[in-house]
């Protein structure tokens, strides 16, 4: 049994190590939450370790053999206020930087661009502000068809914003985003887990996180709150682009207003029937 | 004692019968099936929850028959699929867990360890079986209904537990529902039970501070229970009336499929608070029995005391407190207002401190001891090393911002097996092995036991170390399939595979567990009154198996704390805790 459990101290560091399995390289500002979670690693490992090491050695040490007698020891208020103290500077090692970090987490940057996107069961559509720089006003009663995200038809600052549905999110490198996240229908969950930062978007509410984007290239995106029987197959994708990339995207999109009005809104309707039809 | 005469119907009892005569049970239905002896209920409780457990264990193997080789089975679609963890987690966590800590062991020993013939209500005490039970037949039920059980997830997050996408959405979710009310209702009047025995029935001499660990981890557990229970209650009903009466308490205004539904103003997020400000403490209602339990089979297969038992109490206490102050570490990225995290994360921090010094003081048992590896003893330390890891990692978990790239994960999956599946579970092993000779006079295989223990601590912990990695990833849990996500590299499915495997060795040792226990029955080595030559009163009655009100004519007086092991000057390297002095010939001379 010590052996044991010296092979399993020693064998899970060198799985740590050595093995191929480890996060996903960082396209975001995040890499303070990395940071945060690498000194959680180094704790918890010297004491992981350094528990298990000692139970190895105590149960060899004191194994039972005949004629040995234990120790008679109640307690010791020295070792225990020991340590304590040590525990307690361990979880302040690590609380300190995770709440620092979560107070940038919660505060948004003031330029940070506004975008949103909706969850439905199983599909994602964005939406990113007009000309006017800010988003429309929403609401479920409007939804239908032809307007899969109730955007309200009479507020001017809804009519210019970019509608994207069914297709890929853009976003361009290095400028910080305000994600806002709305559902229709259950709680669903929007994580691009290169981006570290993920969020649930609940129904009736608004939520939101924001983030950096820092190196361009096409992330998938997944669902990550049940969801229902397709819950797995919520998939998605964000691009993120050099700024004259994310240009050209962008004056390819459609507005709210033409949407509606055009082909395109009504070719959309009769395709969503069509899929629920299925 | 059994052939005392009762008169005819309605004439009272013989005036010269003992109290303790008048309540023995007189026909083979009253003492072997609705029996009020708390012994036989725990062991009614105890094969119940076997045997749903095994269902789970079941559904484990079919969940990682298609994470491991996907496509494989054919019959496994993403709805059943769905169904399968859901089934799987409810069943382990709520009527496996819950009810074989409480139900099994709190009922056998609460009264055997301390000193009283029974539990105090002995007539609710069976009703909390026989609701268990039904509770447990309407959540079988519902795997044979018109669209199945629910597929919800455990967690039954509304809406989608109660929308068409969700399988089971017909039948399924209200069986479910009405099941986990019926279990609560079971529980509390086994609760109540278990809360006043300790409270009003103990042996003269049995001081609270003088109670074994395991009784004061079941005792705070369920303390624990009775006030956590309720929330989850309410939101039980509260669901129900929304599936059943279009009540929205959950329910904002929704269009699903294209069709906007009836509900309108609910708030899913208060579901979200009152399952969690149940399942946090859930978490704890199955480890402070594990926690005491533990501490017994150190300290007994160590024959040394358990290293500071009065922190050992406060700490039980003080976790127990903590635990309803942190609930809201499951919904870090729930959406809920996020300066709530700076509070969560920092009340879930701090319950690390008394959980460490748990960890410390098991392990301080050790020191200097004199161990014994026995089969308990080598599920104790297994547990050290499983909870230890799981109790780790739910540091990465609590430190919010940490929990934001990681929950929902399979992390999560990792971490909430190790801290509250394996480890708990290796406690039960443990403890199984440990009472089984009072339990039925007969010791478990020896070799068979071994067999079992390695099989499923190694296994245990290679099937769920690993798993951490693959969370750290990013690969989502709860997901049918993995295909096409761009971040998972192709490794990763080899690493599946060799998990399922492993867990279907780890199910297949439990089978082996289970010959054993049915073999022991009747071919085990006779035991004799106390084979681990431990201090705790259930050790001490005058017969084994134990019978109806214990402890024959006169109850014991106790006078020592239970761990009196390997004490200098004692004839023995134990002193029992209703022993007056410290060798035999001194206890025989002063009574
Ligand atoms: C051999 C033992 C076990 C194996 C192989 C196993 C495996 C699994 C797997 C593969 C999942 C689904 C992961 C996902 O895709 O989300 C799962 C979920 C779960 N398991 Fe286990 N499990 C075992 C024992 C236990 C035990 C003892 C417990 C008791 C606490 C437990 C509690 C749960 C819970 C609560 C869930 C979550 C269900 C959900 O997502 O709704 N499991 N298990
Ligand atoms: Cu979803
Ligand atoms: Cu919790």
């Amino acid at each position: 049994m010590a052996l044991v459990l010296v092979l399993i101290a020693l064998g899970s560091i060198a799985f740590h190590l050595l093995s191929p399995w480890w996060w996903t390289p960082i396209a975001s500002n995040w890499d303070y939450i990395d940071t945060t979670l690498i000194i959680t690693f180094w704790i918890t490992g010297i004491a992981f370790a350094a528990i298990v090491l000692f139970v190895a050695y105590c149960v060899f040490r004191f194994r039972h053999r005949p004629g040995q007698q234990a120790a008679y020891e109640p307690e010791s208020r020295r070792l225990e206020a020991w340590l304590i103290g040590l525990t307690a500077l361990g979880v302040a090692a690590m609380l300190a930087p995770g709440l620092i970090v979560w107070g940038q987490f919660v505060r948004v940057p003031s330029h940070a661009t506004e975008i949103e996107i909706v969850a439905q069961q199983w599909r994602w559509s964005f939406r990113l502000p007009g000309a006017d720089k800010r988003l429309g006003a929403a609401d479920i009663r409007h939804v239908s068809d032809e307007n899969p995200l109730g955007l309200d038809p009479q507020d001017a600052a809804a009519r210019d914003d970019v509608v994207v549905d069914g297709g890929d999110l853009h976003l361009p490198v290095g400028h910080p985003v305000k994600v806002l996240l709305r559902s229709i229908d259950v709680v669903h969950n929007f994580y691009v887990p290169e981006f570290r930062a993920k969020m649930d978007m609940i129904p009736g509410m608004i939520t939101y996180f924001w983030f950096t984007p820092t190196r361009t290239g096409a992330f998938d995106a997944l669902c990550n709150e049940v969801c229902g029987v397709s819950h797995y197959a919520m998939r998605g994708r964000v691009v993120v682009d050099a700024e004259p990339e994310y240009r050209t995207w962008l004056d390819q999109q459609k507005t709210f207003a033409q949407l509606a009005s055009g082909p395109a809104g009504i070719r959309h309707a009769a395709r969503l029937r069509a899929d629920r039809g299925r | 004692m059994a052939d005392a005469q009762f008169g005819a119907a309605g004439a009272l009892p013989r005036a010269d019968l003992d109290d303790v005569e008048l309540y023995h049970p007189h026909s083979w239905l009253t003492k072997y099936v609705f029996s009020q002896d708390a012994k036989i209920i725990a062991v009614q409780y105890s094969c119940t929850a076997l045997a749903i457990g095994l269902v789970a264990l079941v559904l484990s193997w079919l969940v990682r028959l298609q994470l491991g080789f996907p496509g494989v089975a054919s019959f496994i679609g993403p709805k059943e699929y769905y169904q399968f963890i859901t089934m799987h987690g409810m069943i382990m966590v709520i009527y496996l867990l819950t009810a074989l800590f409480l139900g099994g062991f709190g009922n056998y020993l609460i009264p055997l360890m301390l000193g009283a013939r029974d539990m105090v209500f002995p007539y609710v005490n069976m009703l909390s079986y026989w609701i268990y039970l039904l509770a447990v037949l309407v959540l079988v039920a519902s795997f044979f209904v018109p669209g199945g059980p629910t597929g919800a997830g455990w967690t039954l997050y509304p809406p989608q537990a109660i929308l068409a996408g969700t399988p089971g959405q017909e039948w399924g979710i209200v069986l479910m529902l009405v099941s986990l009310i019926l279990f609560i209702i079971g529980f509390t009047m086994g609760g109540v039970n278990y809360v006043v025995t300790v409270l009003q029935a103990r042996a003269p001499g049995m001081t609270l501070m003088r109670m074994p660990l395991t009784i004061w981890g079941i005792f705070t557990a369920t303390v624990l229970a009775l006030l956590a229970f309720p929330a989850l209650f309410v939101g039980a009903v509260m669901m129900l009336l929304d599936r059943l009466l279009g009540t929205s308490f959950f329910m904002p205004a929704i269009v699903e499929a294209g069709q906007r539904l009836a509900y309108g103003g609910g708030s899913p997020i208060l579901f979200q608070h009152l399952f969690w400000f149940f399942g946090h403490p859930e978490v704890y209602i199955v480890a402070l029995p594990a926690f005491g339990i533990v501490s017994d089979l150190i300290s007994t297969h160590a024959r040394k005391n358990i290293f500071g038992y009065r922190m050992m109490v406060w700490a039980i206490v003080a976790i127990g407190a903590l635990s309803f102050v942190v609930w809201a570490h499951h919904m870090y990225v729930s959406g809920m207002n996020p300066y709530f995290g700076f509070f969560f994360a920092t009340t879930t921090l701090v319950i690390a401190i008394p959980t460490a010094i748990k960890v410390y003081n098991w392990v301080l048992t050790l020191w200097r001891g004199d161990i014994h590896l026995t089969l308990p003893m080598l599920f104790a330390l297994a547990f050290i090393v499983t909870f230890l890891n799981g109790g780790l990692t739910g540091l990465f978990l609590g430190n919010v911002v940490v929990d934001v790239p990681l929950s929902d994960t399979l992390f999560v999956v990792a971490h909430f097996h190790m801290v509250m599946g394996v480890a708990p579970i290796l406690v039960i092993f443990g403890g199984l092995y440990h009472w089984y000779p009072k339990v039925t006079g007969r010791m478990l295989d020896e070799r068979l036991g071994q067999l079992h223990f390695w099989a499923t601590f190694l296994g245990a912990y290679a099937i769920f170390f690993p798993m951490h990695y693959l969370g750290l990833m990013g690969v989502p849990r709860r997901y049918f399939d993995i295909e096409g996500l761009g971040f998972v590299t192709p490794s990763v499915a080899t690493l599946n595979a060799f998990i399922s495997i492993v867990a279907f060795l780890v199910g297949a040792a439990q089978i082996v567990f289970l010959v054993n226990l049915a073999r022991s029955r009747t071919h085990g080595a006779p035991a004799g009154g106390n084979p681990w030559r431990a201090t705790t009163l259930e050790w001490q009655t005058p017969e084994t198996p134990p019978a109806h009100g214990n402890w024959g004519r006169t109850l014991p007086v106790v006078y020592r704390w239970p761990y009196d092991y390997s004490v200098p000057g004692a004839d023995r390297d134990f002193v029992p805790q209703n022993q007056p002095g410290l060798t035999r010939a001194e206890a025989g001379a002063a009574s």
